[in-house]
This record gives structure tokens, sequence and C-alpha cells, in this order.
């Protein structure tokens, strides 16, 4: 029998406001000694309450905007109770019933299809603490660090409407793109502030019903991962389905070392979180022009940036999408436009998506780490187009300039690549026409292929430092003389 | 000489500050008796003698050097032991938190502390707040002063002892269905639950969060008054504080009842002991003798109202008492008392899927009704006065072995709980020798009313006058 994937997403996006989300504990605890960022909020002491973080709420209603949700203004936070070490509290302050956001979709394209998923909701919630598991004095030791306790989470919940780890994978990656662009997150899955928890499950070919059981995957920490997951349980859960069986209720994590998942906690019967409204929050009521306002204060979104990219700078809807994928990047090339006077964005888009973007994905760099700013760029250009150095000097000087952050002028110095005046050409074309007589006859015979050696012989004499046209227009001209 | 533990706070401030009596005078007066009697009564878990002399001394120095102080600057008072008090052990009453010692101040404590008080000690109640007697206490039972074989109620009972036994001259309570006012009504005191908001619950350890109300008891309706200027008010760490502004409660206290309505509501008294009924009737027929008018009125959805408080106050218990899990607090949950593992289990079923709707939303319901109750009833009259309990102080045990007898003492009290008014418990009487206490209830933020009310009635009954033997 064919059988069709049934996948949902659990994402949790941490928001980097400064402050926690229900005290004043900084919320940047990422390499803080543990326990360091903590108070009696955040760790649950007797008679503590929860004061919320207008900024956090505030980002998660945005979130909510960009993923064409409908943005409640009835809205209230809730008890999530279960036990578990790392939770401070005995129980998670979080949104059931009436989160900030409900119903949206996001669209995006895979393998030049636009999809379409639904959002269900995406609603705010604190993080836990961290478990580390140590050895004390001979003795093993669980650790809790309280650092994280308190942190604001969004989480984003979509309809099972996905089939295939493409899809998912494009999914997690807009939604990845939208938060970096609204400025809430930096959604690094390495570093847990994005975490994509897949729902997998399987049914017959052509069948409409949600499955009877679902594999929830966690502990995923990049896209490339989340899609062999997702490949791996499709994979497991098939055969376990020819054998005649049902694949077990479970949460089962991924060994990125044996790529397989694994099971981790088995899911007899749905946890009762026993919600209820939380007590020490008053319930909020948002009035229109306070969403109004959030709305009008949106940044622009990646959808709008390419359309616009398209439309004003008249480039191929593919170089627009490479180009708005980071908002950092697409910033950097309508900088480099403006700070360039000819404009010409067709060729900053081809130097951007060309030589910046594929070194950045090759080394796997974001581009606000490197000290690389447009202008820079721009005057490279202008010095190529002052012939003051050539192309393939550029390229490489670009490269440097990517490694090194020094501006263009100084690495033309410190590496010597200003390109030869024409005077000077003229000398060397006018020697190398006397060295190789015999070929000059040749090509002026008709034997017009040798008119490459003479001219790979001129960039040898001027160590690749003359313009190839203007050097084969000298060579033209003298040659014919 | 005149003696020291038989002052109001407003007599001693006035003596304290014409360095007539020193801080450390009151307090060692305080000390002496609270040592002594504390033995007998049970009345504190820890008396904090050192802390006390340390802020007397702190006083007399300022009020030495012509400092403008607070009222209450000096005068020794009683926390309730869920207060939270940095560096000071806050057991909850519960062998779970028997060695714990917070690292921060509850807000209302951080009043006290700026307005000057001195702390006696941490007294005694019902473990985590639960009950009506004093006898769900992990650290024993507190006796009542006006008859050592009756409960002093609960759950604020070590603060209702200690004060009617002259060991402080206030002390803080809770109260989440009576808390605060059934050991007033049992201890010939004066007892403000506030309207939920008006103090701030921050670092006091919450029992039930939407019907914690953080208050005092004291002799006097003044003092009460004193107490809660110096409480009162937002607080930025607890965002169910009101905003509403505070105002100095005992302004115009002696302004009288003329021209006041008060409404006698006929759920309250249908039933009642016929003794009780009459003692608070003869205070009524006082007040109205004063130019009030006496008026009835109907809030039919009273019956309902300990049913409710007994889902909603049990499901908010079992997740805050979540948190004591055996990890950080050195006790186990095996170390809860029968009343708190009653009411955790209580409230982790009223909250479980497939029984959520019909009992925590269903109360919920309810609850709303009442409330509406009593702001219907608002539009009429201007505060209504009702029974604190259905009893006299009960004999220990009598109601003990038997949970839905012991929940039922709360009739007269957790409606204005879950309505959120405020209600101040003030003497009205004495039954063979046992207090009998009255409740005046107003709409939102009334306290000052409510105050001129009770003080009205206080002046004519003078009960505060009144002393136990022991």
């Amino acid at each position: 029998m064919k059988y069709e994937p049934v996948i949902g997403l659990e994402i949790h996006i941490e928001l980097n406001t400064k402050s926690k989300m229900f005290c004043s504990c900084s919320a940047e605890y990422f390499g803080a000694d543990p326990n360091t960022h903590t108070c009696p909020v955040c760790l649950g002491l007797p008679g503590a309450l929860p004061v919320a973080n207008k900024v956090a709420i505030a980002s998660a209603q945005k979130l909510g905007i960009a993923l064409h949700c409908e943005n409640l203004l009835s809205s209230k936070f809730d008890r999530k109770n279960y036990f578990y070490p790392d939770l401070a509290k005995g129980y998670q302050i979080s949104q059931y019933q009436e989160p900030f956001s409900l119903k949206g979709y996001i669209e995006f394209d895979v393998n030049g299809e636009t999809v379409k998923i639904d959002v269900t909701r995406a609603h705010m919630e604190e993080d836990t603490g961290k478990l580390a598991h140590a050895e004390v004095e001979n003795k093993k030791v669980s650790l809790i660090d309280f650092n994280r306790s308190g942190v604001p989470l969004v989480e984003i919940v979509s309809e099972p409407q996905i089939h295939s780890s493409d899809v998912a994978k494009g999914y997690a990656q807009k939604l990845q793109q939208i938060a970096r662009y609204l400025g809430i997150s930096d959604c690094d899955m390495e570093k847990g502030s994005m975490r994509i928890e897949p729902n997998v499950s399987l049914r017959p070919a052509g069948s409409n019903d949600l499955p009877q059981y679902k594999v929830e995957l966690k502990n995923i920490n990049s896209f490339r991962f989340v899609q062999k997951a997702i490949e791996y349980e499709i994979t497991r859960q098939t055969e376990i389905l020819e054998k005649g069986e049902t694949p077990a209720l479970e949460t089962r994590g991924w060994d990125e070392i044996k790529n397989k998942t694994f099971s981790q906690r088995a899911k007899e019967m749905a946890h009762d979180y026993r919600y209820f409204p939380e007590p020490d929050l008053p319930p909020y009521l948002f009035t229109k022009e306070y969403v109004a306002e959030l709305k009008a204060n949106m940044p622009e979104l990646p959808d709008e940036k390419r359309a616009r990219f398209i439309r004003d700078y008249q480039l191929s809807t593919y170089d627009c999408a490479l180009l708005t994928t980071d908002i950092d990047l697409a910033a950097f090339f309508e900088d480099t436009v403006k700070a360039y006077p000819k404009g010409e964005p067709k060729r900053i888009a081809n130097w951007i998506i060309g030589e910046l973007l594929r070194r950045l994905n090759e080394s796997q760099t974001p581009l606000s780490s490197l000290n690389l700013v447009p202008a820079s760029l721009a005057e490279l250009l202008l010095l190529t187009d002052e012939g003051k150095i050539t192309t393939a000097s550029a390229k490489e000087i670009f490269e440097k300039m990517i490694t090194s952050g020094k501006n263009a002028q100084e690495l033309i110095k410190e590496f010597g690549v200003e390109a030869i005046t024409t005077d000077k050409l003229e000398e060397v074309v006018e020697m190398v026409i006397k060295q190789n007589d015999k070929v000059v006859a040749e090509y002026k015979a008709g034997k017009e292929q040798v008119f490459g050696y003479l001219i790979g012989q001129i960039q040898r004499q001027t160590q690749g430092k003359a313009d190839p046209k203007t050097a084969a227009d000298l060579l033209v001209k003298k040659i014919k003389k | 000489m005149i003696d020291l533990t038989q002052l109001t706070i407003k007599e001693a401030g006035e003596q304290l500050k014409a360095k007539q009596v020193k801080a450390t005078e009151l307090t060692e007066a305080y000390l002496d008796r609270a040592q002594k009697f504390n033995k007998k009564l049970n009345a504190f878990i820890t008396i904090t003698e050192d802390i006390a002399k340390e802020q007397a001394r702190k006083v007399d120095e300022l009020i030495a050097d012509n400092q403008q102080l607070s009222p209450l600057a000096g005068i020794p008072i009683g926390l309730k032991d869920n207060y939270l008090t940095n560096g000071i052990k806050t057991t909850a009453a519960s062998k779970v938190l028997e060695d714990y010692i917070p690292v921060y101040d509850a807000t209302a404590v951080t009043r006290l502390k700026d307005a000057n008080v001195v702390f006696v000690g941490k007294t005694n109640h019902d473990a985590w707040a639960h009950g009506g007697s004093g006898e769900n206490s992990d650290f024993g039972n507190t006796l009542n002063p006006y008859d050592v074989t009756r409960v002093p109620g609960g759950s604020s009972s070590g603060s209702a002892a200690a004060l009617a036994a002259d060991m402080c001259m206030a002390a803080t309570g809770t109260d989440t269905g009576g808390s605060i006012r059934l050991p007033a009504s049992f201890c010939n005191l004066v007892g403000l639950k506030p309207t939920y908001g008006r103090v701030s619950r921050y670092g006091i350890v919450a029992m039930a969060s939407s019907l914690d109300s953080i208050g005092h008891l004291t002799k006097t309706v003044y003092d009460s008054a004193l107490i809660l200027n110096a409480t009162a008010g937002h607080d930025e760490m607890d965002s169910t504080t009101s905003t509403e502004a505070v105002i100095d409660y005992t302004q115009d206290i002696e302004r009288g009842v003329r021209g006041i309505k008060i409404g006698i509501p006929k759920e309250y008294f249908e039933g009642l002991d016929a003794k009780i009924k009459k003692v608070i009737m003869d205070a009524v027929k006082k007040l109205e003798s004063l130019g009030a008018e006496i008026v009835d009125v109907s809030l039919p959805h009273t019956e309902y109202g300990v049913a409710t408080y007994y889902i909603i106050q049990p499901s908010e218990v079992s997740s805050n008492l979540a948190r004591y899990d055996g990890i950080r607090y050195g006790s186990g949950r095996e170390a809860f008392g029968s009343e708190a593992k009653r009411r955790i289990i209580l409230g982790t079923f009223t909250l479980s899927s497939g029984y959520y709707d019909a009992y925590y939303l269903k109360a919920m319901k309810v609850r709303r009704l009442i409330r509406e109750d009593f702001t219907k009833t608002f539009e009429k009259v201007d505060c209504i006065i009702a029974p604190v309990s259905p009893t006299l102080p009960f004999k220990f045990g009598e109601k003990a072995n038997d949970p839905l007898q012991m929940y039922l003492a709360d009739i007269y009290t957790v409606n204005m709980n879950l309505a959120g008014v405020p209600s101040l418990a003030i003497p009205a009487g004495f039954i063979d020798g046992l207090p009998v206490g009255m409740q005046i209830i107003g709409p939102d933020f009334t306290e000052k009313q409510l105050y001129q009310i009770g003080f009205a009635h206080e002046q004519e009954a003078q009960l505060y006058k009144e002393r136990p033997k022991i």
C-alpha cells in the first residue's frame, strides 16, 4: 500500500527581549554561569508573582500579524500544569483558550512551487530551566540551571497539512525568515532559539482522515536534520504499517550521529495539563487602535521586499528571492546600490549573489558577523570602472574584504594589484608582438584562435594586471599597424 | 505606671511621638508577654526578639533625632507566617517549609518596615492558610485566649490569639475565604479583608491567587486604618493590584453613619443562631439610632458560595502547591498535611479534562453571579452588614474530623472573596463570655467608608476594651 505522510509542526521561537517574560532578569543568558540570571519570580520562589513583559507581547502579536493571523482583542494567559524538575513553579504560564493570535498561514516556495500552510495559532509562553547531568564527588547528580527559566517563547502550531519533508523544511525556513525580518528573534537553531518539533504520521494515500497515532520528534537542531528525521520516520513508520502494525504514540529524539530517531518517551495517554486561567495576570483587552498601531509599525516582510525588489530594481524573481533571503543581505544590496553612483542593480546583485552569498553559504556565517560595509563594494566597483583594477583582481580583493574587513584601497595597495596604465600596457603589447612574430604572422594569415595565446602572454607579462578588454583592443590595433 | 500592653496603636504612637514612652520599652513589654503567653497559647511559630529590639532601637534613635515618622513607627506587630521575611524563617505553618528562610521580603513586609514597625514574630496559622480553626497547623493548635478549650478561628489563628492576648498591637493576616474575619470574630478583634488588589500579594505564600486578600487584625477600627495606610497601594510586582489611589483611611473616620444606607441581606440571617442574630441586630439598631437607614436586601446566589468556593479555591491551591515538589525545599510532598493533600486532590480533580467544564468553568460562572449580587445590591445600599460565623468559637476537635462541617464555617465569609469586595469584621458583642463578630461589606475600594461605619459602632460599644482572662 502507498502511504502519505501527515506532518504538523510545532515551532518554538525564543524572543530576543532584553528581560525575561515575567520578571526583569536579563534574558540574554547564553553562555552565562548557571543560575546567575535568576530572581524569586523565575525561580518560582514562594509568593513570587509574574509581571508580563509588554515588549514580548507586542513581538508575539507582530508575528501573528506577519503570519496573517487574527489578532485577538481579548486574550489571556493560562497555567499549564505538569511536573518536571526544570519547571520552577510546577506549571508553565502559557496560553490555551485565548492566545494572542489564531488562524493564519505561511506561504513559501518549494522547488519552484508556491505552498500555503495554515497556522493554527501563535501563543506566548515562558521557557523552562535546563537540566544538566553531572558527576559531583563521584555521585551522579542532576543539576538545574534556571537562567533560561522565564525567557519568552512564541509557539507557532501548524495544521497537519504538510506531506513532505521538503515542505516541512520550507515552512520552518520561511518562519525563521519572517521572525528575523521582524527582529523579534535570532531563530538560531543551534543555540536553541528556534526549536522545531514535527509531528509525523502516515495514512493510506488518498485518505483524508487523520491517522490514529502521532509521533512527535524533538531535539533537532538544524533544518537539514529536520528533513532527515522526517524522512527517517516516514521509512520507519512505513515498515511498521506494512507489517500490519500501528506505530506507537511516542516522542522520539534525533540521533545525528547514527542518523536515526530513537524513542524518548511513550505517550500512552494524552497528558492532562489541567489548564486554567492564570489568576496572577489579569486578562487583556486590546483596543483596535493598539492593533492598528502594531500593524502600521510592521517592518517590510520578505514577500513585500521581494516584490519591491522585482519592481524597483528590475531583477529576476530568482535573484530577488536570493537577495531577500536574509534581511541583512537585502539591506546590503540596497545600500550598495545607493552608494554606487551608477546604480546598476543587476551588476551589484550579481556581485552579491555570485561572490558574497556564495562565500557566506560556504562558510556558514551570517553577514552580520562580517566587518563588511556596502560602501566598500561600491568603491571596489568604481575602481574597476576607472580601470584601476581588473575585474578578476576585483573579485580577489572582494574576497579579501570579506575575510579581513579592510577597504578596497588598502587591499589594492597591500597586494599590488593596481591595473597597469594604458601607456605601460602599450609597451607590453608591443613587446609581446615583437617576441611572438611567428604567431602574429599566423594570426594575420587568418588563424584567429592564436589571439587568445597572445592575450595570455600579455597577462603573463603584467601578472594579470592588464584589463583584458583594453589589452585586446590594443593588440588588434598594434597588429593592424 | 501605665500598662503599655493595654494601649491602642493610636495611643502608643502618640506617646512615642511625645517621648513619654520609648519604642524599646514598648517592644520589651510586648516581647515579655509574647514569650510568657506563647507557651500557653502557641500563637507564634517564631519570636524575633533580636530583630524586634534592633528595630525598636532604631526608632528611638529616629525619634531622638526628631525625625518625622509614620504613626506605626515602633509599634510591635506580628506577621502571619505566610508573609515572606528576608532572613527570617517563613514556614507557611507547614512541615514542607519547616526550615525555609526566604531571600526577599513580601511587599507588605517592606511597606511595614518602611513605616518602622517592630516585628515581634511570625504567627501560627493553619498550614498554607487552609482552615477555619488553626487546627491544621503543622506546629500545633493555637488556643483562643477567651477560652483555651476553643479554637481562635483560622486560618490566621496565631495572629488573632497573639493580638487578643496583647502579645502584639496588630497582626497581619491573609483572607482567602474568611481567614482574617473569622479569627477576628472569635477573638473580639477588628479584621480587615481589603478589596482584592488593594494590598499586594507579592511575597505572600499563595493559597488561591484569585481569592487571596492581604489584610490585618487590630484592636480598634482606627488602628486598622493606620495599617492599611501603610500596606495599601499598587505594586508593580503584583499585576493584580489596583492603581486606585490610596487615601488616608483615618481621615474623617469619625464622620458617623447619618444618611448611610445599611443593607441587611436575608440570606445571611435566615436560620442563623438566634443568639448570634440578636447580638448583630442589636449592633445594627445601634447604628440605626446613630442615623443610619436600615434596608432589607437579598443576595440570591449566596447559597452557592461555599460550593463555588470549594471548587475554585482547591483548583488554584493544587497548582500553587505544585512547586513544593521535594526538589528545592527539602521536604517531599509526603510532608503535606492531610488538609493540603485533600485540597490538592480536589483541585487536581476539578481541573482535569472531562471535569473542568462541569466544575471549574461552572464555578467561575456562578462566581460572576455572586459578584453581580453584590454590585446590584450596592446600587441600593452603601454597605451590607452580615454575621461572620454561623457559630461561636467551637471546641478543639469539634469539626476537625469532619471537613464538610469545617468548610461550612466559611458560609458567611467566602462570598466576599469570590466577589472581591472589601469586608471589615468588627466585634459585635459577647455570648456567654465568647466573642461574636459581624462584618460590614462595601463596594470595591470603599474601605474608608467601612471604617467610618465600624468606628461609629466602636465608639458606642467600646468592645475593644474587653480583655480575655488568661
